[in-house]
């Protein structure tokens, strides 16, 4: 182990290539998990901000929120499940902003909510109508707190009164104000699809964790089979585009990582022929073919940590230089570390393909050629 | 100079090695009897092909003979598995290869202490012995160079060194003049007499150079896979 150390302090060159081409792998991993991280997080920010237990949708919607009307008496049932610890009302209506000093065709896409129940990710919502938290990336386009946003082609006025993060919807900026907002523009705008008082799209349930377990049924039956029950997990995966999205980057990480394999096999391969004869020295000297593959190992692991490190430090770097919402992209710890452990297993799995070869070398090539 | 041990370095019985070469037999040792006393030095003198290396190679436990019995150092390692091999390699021979083979990227010192990092022994003691054997090699103000730096005979000397770090019963020699001009390969074979004859360890030097056999103890001649006296 010490020589595969002494062999990378003193001859770096030799893995420089090799180095080079990880590292290029890694922010390329770090880069696509990133892209992943933002565009999943600019679909579903409002749907995590809810921190829901349950989200509760009209059985007829397909769990799609437009789709979803809840009545006051599906609420009432459901708030008397057995387990329900708290409900709010949620509805959303999508449609183009106009924000003061721009032309007329020059729309903001939001999607205006109207909620009831605070949460960690969203403050309790405003109580005077026609006010509205904003999420941040609005900034980006040049509002700021006190601002008018005149909303769909009624041009219903919300004033933003604040600002939250990470609360986008569909890749889609979001305003959060009261459910009388959110009726009132809702019934000025999409006069075809109008709600009542007391209606609203979805209802968030907040259940103990000791009564969660079979929760989504006991609802469901609760309302004669007119809801249908979703985990946060299971509502983000219902949205439009979000699991298609997800499945394509993650092969395209696949495929990546993949490479890497690859990378790490052929240059350890090739590493590992030019010391045969080293290698045969070794164990005529009586090092057995574990210790040389150990060292081997140790070698491409710490290329792949060195690799790894400047991809995360790529990542970082780019993350905090972006302005806001201009990219969707997100450099996390658990991206980072998951892009990192993929990285290493790449290169324990590319290393494998040399140990059959360290293992045939034969000590008598040492001596004359070995008859 | 140490006293000779009363146990012979080398005891060959009815060593026979066979190689199957496409669907043929290739006798590379026949029937190969030899003993070596504690502190011999024997030259070993044929062309090539004759099964020198092969006899090297099974007395230093790098090839296992097809039939027979070694004995180096008072161990029978006749059946010893590749494992055992590899340990007794360790422990008990030292070698000098003919392309000397040292390690480019350490300095003379480490590649003594290769052998040590192998087997993971006592750090310090194999430390001490390091330094003592490359001072009697006169190499002690060569000890933090490359072998990139240093010359052909004193790459040969680092190699006589490593061979010695573990203290072996035998060291076996292949070559080592072959790349030396006559007179380095003088002093070199001088050097590997007071070196083995100083610590009572005994050695088989591989040669088809004539200059050796007035520096050994004893001359064997084998031809095709067979010894002469």
């Amino acid at each position: 182990m010490r020589l595969a150390l002494k062999e990378l302090r003193r001859r770096p060159g030799r893995f420089g290539v090799a180095t080079v081409i990880l590292t290029l792998i890694a922010i390329l991993l770090m880069f696509l998990g990133g892209l992943l991280d933002g565009l999943t997080a600019g679909n579903t920010g409002a749907i995590r901000a809810q921190q829901a237990d349950l989200i509760v949708f009209s059985a007829t919607s397909q769990d799609s929120l437009v789709r979803s009307r809840i009545d006051p008496e599906q609420r009432r049932k459901v708030e008397q499940v057995d387990g329900v610890k708290t409900v709010g009302e949620i509805g959303s209506v999508q449609l183009g902003g106009r924000i003061e000093g721009r032309g007329l065709r020059d729309l903001v896409p939001v999607v205006l909510f109207g909620y009831q129940a605070a949460s960690k990710g969203l403050p309790a919502p405003p109580t005077s109508l026609g006010e509205a938290w904003a999420d941040d990336s609005l900034e980006a386009e040049g509002i700021e707190q006190g601002d008018m946003i005149l909303v769909g082609p009624a041009r219903s006025p919300v004033k933003v009164t604040g600002f939250v993060s990470d609360t986008r919807y569909a890749g889609q900026s979001t305003l959060w104000a009261s459910l009388e907002t959110w009726r009132k523009v809702q019934n000025e705008n999409r006069p075809d699809a109008r709600v009542a008082p007391g209606v609203s799209q979805a209802l968030v349930v907040q259940a103990p964790a000791a009564n969660q377990a079979g929760l989504a049924t006991r609802i469901d039956e609760a309302t004669g089979g007119n809801t249908s029950s979703l985990t946060e997990d299971e509502a983000i995966n219902a949205l439009p585009g979000v699991s298609s999205q997800q499945s394509v980057f993650n092969q395209i990480i696949g495929l990546t990582v993949l490479i890497a394999i690859i990378v790490v096999a052929l240059f350890f391969a090739l590493i590992t022929v030019e010391r045969i004869g080293l290698y045969g020295v070794l164990k005529a000297l009586g090092a057995g073919s574990g210790t040389l593959f150990a060292g081997v190992l140790l070698q491409a692991v710490i290329v792949t940590l060195i690799a790894s490190v400047i991809g995360a430090l790529a990542a970082l770097a780019f993350a905090a230089a972006i302005p806001a919402g201009s990219i969707p992209f997100i450099a996390t710890g658990p991206r980072i570390a998951g892009s990192t452990f993929f990285l290493l297993l790449a290169a324990v799995i590319g290393c494998a393909f040399s140990l059959r070869r360290v293992l045939k070398v034969d000590p008598a090539t040492a001596i004359g050629g070995g008859q | 100079m140490s006293e000779p041990s009363s146990t012979p370095a080398l005891e060959m019985e009815a060593v026979r090695k066979v190689y199957e070469v496409a669907d043929e037999e290739v006798v590379a040792l026949d029937h190969a009897d030899l003993s070596l006393g504690s502190d011999e030095i024997l030259a070993l003198v044929g062309p090539s092909g004759s099964g020198k290396t092969t006899l090297c190679s099974i007395a230093g436990g790098i090839l296992s003979p097809t039939e027979g019995k070694v004995v180096v150092g008072g161990k029978d390692i006749s059946g010893y598995s590749s494992k055992q091999l590899t340990e007794f390699r360790r422990d008990s021979v030292g070698f000098v290869f003919q392309t000397v083979n040292l390690i480019p990227f350490l300095t003379a010192r480490e590649n003594l202490l290769i052998v040590d990092e192998i087997s993971s022994r006592d750090r310090k003691r194999a430390s001490r012995r390091a330094d003592q054997l490359l001072e009697e090699l006169g190499l002690t103000d060569r000890a933090d160079n490359l072998p990139s730096q240093l010359s052909g005979g004193q790459k040969q000397r680092v190699a006589i060194g490593r061979s010695l770090m573990n203290e072996p019963a035998l060291v076996l020699f292949d070559e080592p003049t072959s790349a030396l001009d006559t007179k380095l390969g003088d002093q070199m074979v001088k050097l590997i007499r007071e070196e083995m004859k100083s610590r009572g360890t005994a050695a088989i030097i591989v040669t088809h150079d004539d200059r050796i056999t007035s520096y050994a103890d004893r001359t064997v001649h084998i031809t095709d896979g067979r010894l002469e006296a």
